[in-house]
């Protein structure tokens, strides 16, 4: 069976959107002729040349307005911000501007964008280029935001956002670009429809990007010790797809949350929160597993220590649940 | 399109605030900062006229435009203190040659990107008064049904890409308008205050629309206050048009209360994006006869400085002027009549017309 690599993923995603919607265009810091820092979007500059591809000055702001710009008088622009981490930057044109619009306008028009952007930790690049800027963007209407956990997500989601009508940030976990996996068995994995990874009576572990692999394997070894875990991918944090969520905790009766990010303000907290408000009477016991509250650190064994990973769901698991969870 | 830029003036005159001329070399033009010269030689008899009209019509239509905005602010000062504008209003009052010789130098297709004191824009590029009298109103037969009121109106059929709450916004998104107007043969225009050109906004996009070649007109209207604040106190150099030679983007200073130098500025602009000519910074320097919103009286303006402006009233000249170039008195009258009737009616329309009921409105987040 063929194989497909995540960036590959993301790059014939962009590539099949580019050749069948001529007003999709995709511009960003080296996108263009280097074909991306991460190498994820190569050879698009040479396929589609530079109208519909091309290089931009480092301006994440101005980035962000010419999307928002572009997007709402008649083109489907995707930019990669390259770090999530600067964010921050484009802020106030995704909030302000692109967010609003649609809504705002009474519904005169909408803003088809999609940001691309790097994200999460592990890789060692320190407390400015490990973030994960989901949760930053989650309280505000009118954006949505995936995180896909797979190669043949990532290509279905990509696919979908530049599809949709509405402004999308898009986050690729660094640790998942040589990842490689199985391709879609569907053009499309629509927005805000989470999915079952894998079935489970006693336990549902949600989670969202990496910490679906991370879970699925938890839940592996879970299995060995006689604990049945089902492990739900939300695929995307806005819309939110609590109903997946529910249906599941109705049948395990526990969550387990787990985020790359702090527990204050994280969308697992938020999750929680709402699986209570509709869902208390289903649940026997609901927790979270996320990072501690502070900046990512560099050195190598903090930022290990500091990851949510594999190991630290296992831990939680055993301690929380006990072996007679089942 | 040297002959229309306010290029060849030579003349100075007092009344140029804070402008002791010099020469400007930059792009092949020589600017000296001047009021009267750019208004002399800048009329509506230079060069290819973008209209079928003759210049005194485009201009009539033009005082048309300048008069209804004036009425319409005027309108929203007694409905603010009346209680039906709700919140606070930003008021463009003695700005309007600006948006009204920018626009008048743009097509139906072209976009504008405004300020939350973006009536005028939104008058001059052609929205309804009477929709826009509702969306000031918060009513349900405003341009954006009530939801977007007096900062943030939008409106998409008229080329309003949109008006922005946040100081430069307007910069970003007629950047990116730029963009798909460069494919559709389109320009787009930004409005903005002095108070943007101390944005992160300002100096990305300009450099950018300069690297790519795009369409844009940058419009900045120096009415020489950020808010409360004196604008020479707070933004270092001694202009703002010449923040555009460090990214080789053509600019010039212009009369802002002239609305034919600030057509003439625009004009030579869009036709140098039309032909492919990339950005133009144009700095037009004009006076706001209010505060900067409504909590504020202004009483940091000086008593004099207040009267020089009040004085060079961007409607008086341009009545004067239109009544110069063989304009009849009675065609002027019926024009400022037509437009007093329209904004009457607006907000006699508007003041009727129901609130947003939210429990009949369903709101969406998204585009389904």
């Amino acid at each position: 069976m063929s194989t497909l690599e995540f960036r590959d993923a993301i790059r014939d995603a962009l590539a099949e959107e580019l050749e069948r919607d001529p007003t999709v265009v995709f511009f960003g810091e080296d996108v263009a002729v280097a074909g991306g820092v991460f190498k994820v979007t190569t050879e698009l500059f040479e396929r589609f040349g530079p109208e519909r591809v091309f290089d931009t000055p480092i301006s994440e702001l101005a980035l962000a307005g010419a999307a928002y710009g572009a997007a709402v008088t008649g083109l489907r622009p995707v930019i990669e911000i390259m770090f999530g981490d600067f964010m921050g930057l484009a802020m106030d044109s995704l909030v302000n501007q692109a967010a609003k619009c649609w809504y705002i306008s009474s519904e005169q028009g909408s803003v088809p964008l999609v940001v691309r952007s790097a994200v999460g930790a592990g890789g060692r690049f320190g407390g400015m280029h490990s973030q994960t800027h989901g949760t930053w963007f989650q309280g505000v209407p009118g954006l949505k935001i995936a995180f896909p956990s797979s190669p043949a997500e990532a290509k279905g989601l990509l696919k979908a956002a530049i599809r949709d009508d509405n402004p999308v940030l898009f986050l690729e976990h660094k640790r998942l670009y040589s990842v490689k996996g199985p391709p879609p068995e569907q053009e499309i994995v629509p927005l805000g429809q989470a999915g079952i990874a894998r079935r489970g009576d006693d336990l549902t572990i949600v989670s969202i990007g990496k910490g679906v692999p991370d879970a699925l394997a938890a839940a592996a070894s879970l299995a060995e010790e006689g604990i049945s875990a089902e492990v739900v991918d939300l695929r995307t944090l806005r819309p939110l797809d609590l109903e997946t969520v529910l249906e599941s905790v109705s049948r395990t009766n526990r969550l387990l949350a787990v985020e790359e990010g702090p527990r204050t303000g994280g969308w697992a907290s938020g999750l929680l929160g709402m699986v209570a408000e509709r869902g208390l009477h289903d649940l026997d016991d609901a927790w979270i597993v996320a990072t501690d509250e502070t900046p990512i650190p560099y050195s190598p064994t903090l930022e290990d220590a500091y990851l949510p990973d594999t190991e630290a769901i296992l831990a939680s698991v055993r301690s929380r649940a006990g072996v007679g969870v089942a | 399109m040297a002959e229309v830029e306010p290029a060849q003036q030579t003349e100075q005159t007092a009344s140029a605030r804070g402008r002791t001329g010099g020469a400007d070399e930059h792009a092949g033009q020589t600017t000296q900062r001047d009021h009267a010269g750019a208004r002399r030689e800048s009329g509506g008899t230079t060069g290819a006229e973008p209209r079928a009209e003759s210049g005194a019509v485009v201009f009539l239509d033009g005082y048309r435009r300048m008069y209804l905005i004036r009425l319409f602010e005027n309108a929203m000062h007694r409905l603010f203190l009346a209680g039906e504008v709700h919140g606070t209003t930003h008021l463009s009052a003695g700005q309007e040659a600006v948006a009204v010789g920018v626009c008048l130098a743009l097509g139906p297709e072209d976009y504008v990107a405004g300020t939350y004191r973006g009536h005028g824009h939104a008058l001059a590029k052609g929205t309804s008064p009477a929709p826009l009298v509702a969306e000031m109103l918060g009513r349900a037969t405003g341009v954006c049904g009530g939801r977007a009121g007096s900062m943030n109106v939008i409106d998409l059929e008229h080329g309003l890409v949109g008006c922005y709450g946040i100081v430069g916004g307007s910069i970003a998104a007629a950047l990116g308008a730029s963009l798909s107007g460069k494919r559709q043969g389109h320009v787009a225009v930004a409005f903005f205050g002095d108070g943007a050109v101390n944005q992160a906004y300002f100096h990305e996009c300009l450099n950018m629309a300069k690297v790519f070649s795009l369409p844009a007109i940058f419009v900045c209207e120096n009415n020489f206050y950020g808010e409360f604040t004196p604008m020479a106190s707070v933004t270092a150099g001694s202009e703002i048009a010449g923040r555009a030679r460090a990214y080789d983007v053509p600019s010039a200073v212009v009369d802002g209360n002239d609305l034919w130098a600030v057509y003439a500025a625009a004009r030579s602009a869009v036709e140098r994006a039309r032909s492919g000519g990339g950005p133009t910074l144009l700095e037009c320097q004009t006076y706001r006869h209010y505060g900067h919103s409504k909590s504020d009286p202004a009483p940091y303006r000086p008593k004099d400085e207040v009267e020089e402006w009040l004085a060079r009233d961007p409607l008086k000249l341009a009545r004067a002027r239109l009544l110069e170039e063989d304009v009849s008195e009675d065609q002027v009258a019926a024009v400022e009549e037509e437009a007093s009737a329209l904004i009457e009616q607006a907000v006699d329309e508007a003041l009727a017309a129901p609130y947003p009921d939210p429990e009949a409105i369903v709101a969406t987040e998204f585009r389904p």
